[in-house]
């Protein structure tokens, strides 16, 4: 894997001078493979890890399983692009199993998501049915463990 | 009037550690970015935690055989074979401890009469010397070098020999230097080792962190099984100190006179880690692998930082410290490391916590995150280029 993209996965640095640090690579050589990674559509964008249940974040989530009747050429792809342009949706992927979307919004309240599910998302051609569960409780959200006690609170800061 | 009279006379003489006031202000400063820590960073991985709770939820709570679980024992016997080239029966050679530390003190009050000398290369872990004291018998240091990148050189080995010397002690790689030994000078301490029929006791708790070249033990080289004890834990490959299990293999006779003090000071290793320590030998290789190759990255990083702001460092090729030449700077390891802790809130452990060899140098632990460790080498390198001008000048108008 290309090491800039490695170094940004470990979220240990996003500063491209730190990154240029670690590597020992000209800041110049840093930006231009992060200019290629997005170019080359790998690297998407990157944002910080907030703890779901964060109030001040004022948000609802749901997952929403989604069957969809395909269309002959285009397949799952056409309504699959048209879900995911939605502001509210966070994540869309075609699945394998019992349905054929996942789609994860996010809004600012339960209400709020209750409408696009049914105003919108249920209304789409093609659609033909959604199962909409909200997140209740976060207890681990993208590789970070939430909880109460952290690992190695009791570690002494040196040790031989 | 004081208790002390009580105190046996060996263990009254026994040093305290003359860094323990350091660990004591490190520990106080919270604040503080600590590349002070032997230990690993990552928390053990999940497969293996999980094994004990199961064991603990299935009810597993009793004594085992004092030499451990069979089935701990044939998957100890597997992994040596596989990965160490030596095969040990798991009936008799076998047994299963309470760390590596255990392993190590039970070897040595197994072997040793009093009188007897114990050779060891320094610097060196922090209990070698005092466990080997412990013993009523008398340790032989053999100083190592960075021009020898830390690995034993044969010829002060054989310079620093005496009449009495009945073990050699030897760890690699080795904390605290990173120094590794490769096969042609295992060689060597091996030749040296039959020729004044001496026991080796290898401390090899750091050999999965090998970052160059495949690491041998010294127990696998022809005539060596017999007169070796190998020592070895989850502590550090598996991340596993918590759980404290370690273990020795070696000739039957050695390791059942091992056993009786087990059986009596111990008994045995709680059941739990040692259901946990099967898992890690049947399914820990991934894990270990990953954590290495971060270890790797991280040392690299740091070495080039030392060695860019003016403190020499050689490349250790194991364990998990950057070993620094401080005194061309003008201080002392305990002074240079005291500043800097006072200054930019940075602990580094001075050299010669690890014996007077280590006069000169301090250890830098890269078991923490590679953002901790920018960090530290920023904050390092401010006292290069702020602090320790003022510091040497004040050092030296004391001394005049």
């Amino acid at each position: 894997m290309n090491a800039v993209l490695k170094l940004i996965l470990q979220g240990e640095a996003l500063d491209a001078g730190k990154l240029a640090d670690l590597l020992a690579l000209p800041q110049i050589e840093i930006d231009r493979q992060i200019a290629d990674l997005k170019r080359d559509g790998i690297l998407l964008g990157w944002r910080p890890v907030i703890n779901p249940d964060y109030e001040a974040d004022n948000a609802v989530r749901a997952h929403i399983e989604v069957r969809v009747r395909p269309e002959g050429g285009l397949g799952f792809d056409r309504l699959a692009e048209r879900i995911a342009q939605f502001e509210q949706v966070e994540t869309c992927y075609l699945m394998s199993g019992a349905f054929d979307l996942l789609v994860i919004v996010k809004d600012t309240n339960l209400r709020k998501v209750a409408a696009f599910v049914h105003d919108r998302l249920a209304k789409l051609e093609g659609v033909q049915s959604t199962a909409t569960c909200f997140m209740l409780r976060a207890y681990k959200e993208h590789g970070h463990l939430i909880t109460v006690t952290r690992p190695g609170a009791d570690q002494p800061s040196v040790s031989p | 009037m004081s208790s002390s009279r009580f105190v046996a006379h060996h263990v009254a003489a026994l040093p305290k550690s003359g860094i323990r006031d350091f660990f004591a202000i490190v520990q106080q400063m919270k604040d503080a970015i600590s590349l002070g820590i032997g230990e690993p960073d990552f928390v053990t991985p999940y497969n293996i935690r999980e094994a004990g709770i199961t064991a603990l939820e299935r009810g597993k709570t009793s004594y085992t055989d004092n030499r451990g679980l069979k089935a701990l024992r044939e998957a100890i016997a597997d992994y040596v074979a596989g990965n160490f080239d030596v095969s040990y029966d798991p009936e008799t050679q076998i047994i299963t401890t309470i760390g590596v530390s255990e392993a190590l003190d039970i070897a040595l009050r197994a072997v040793l009469n009093p009188g007897d000398k114990v050779m060891y290369h320094e610097p060196c872990y922090v209990s070698y010397a005092p466990s080997i004291k412990l013993c009523h018998a008398i340790p032989v240091p053999v100083a190592t070098r960075p021009e020898d990148n830390f690995a034993l050189n044969i010829d002060m080995l054989r310079a620093a020999w005496e009449p009495g010397c009945k073990v050699l002690l030897i760890n690699f790689p080795t904390n605290p230097t990173g120094g590794t030994a490769d096969r042609a000078l295992l060689t060597q301490i091996a030749d040296f080792a039959k020729e004044k029929d001496m026991l080796v006791l290898s401390d090899e708790i750091y050999s999965e962190l090998t970052f160059e070249g495949v690491h041998t033990s010294i127990a696998s080289l022809p005539g060596m099984r017999e007169r070796t004890v190998f020592l070895h834990g989850f502590s550090k490959a598996f991340a596993m100190t918590g759980f404290r299990v370690g273990y020795a293999c070696g000739p039957a006779e050695v390791i059942d006179g091992m056993l009786k003090i087990h059986q009596y000071a111990i008994m045995c290793a709680p059941i739990m880690c040692q259901e946990a320590a099967i898992e890690a030998l049947r399914h820990g290789g991934e894990s270990v692998t990953r954590m290495r190759d971060q270890y790797r990255e991280r040392r690299d990083y740091i070495v080039r930082r030392l060695n860019g702001m003016g403190l020499p460092c050689h490349l250790p090729r194991g364990a998990f410290y950057a070993f620094p030449r401080v005194d061309g700077t003008g201080l002392d390891a305990m002074t240079f490391a005291k500043s800097l802790l006072h200054d930019q809130r940075v602990a580094i452990v001075p050299g010669t916590a690890f014996g007077p060899a280590g006069a000169g140098f301090c250890r830098a632990s890269f078991a923490t995150g590679l953002g901790n460790i920018q960090e530290a080498m920023d904050r390092l390198d401010r006292f290069m280029n702020t602090r320790l001008p003022l510091v040497v000048a004040e050092q030296q108008a004391l001394k005049s």
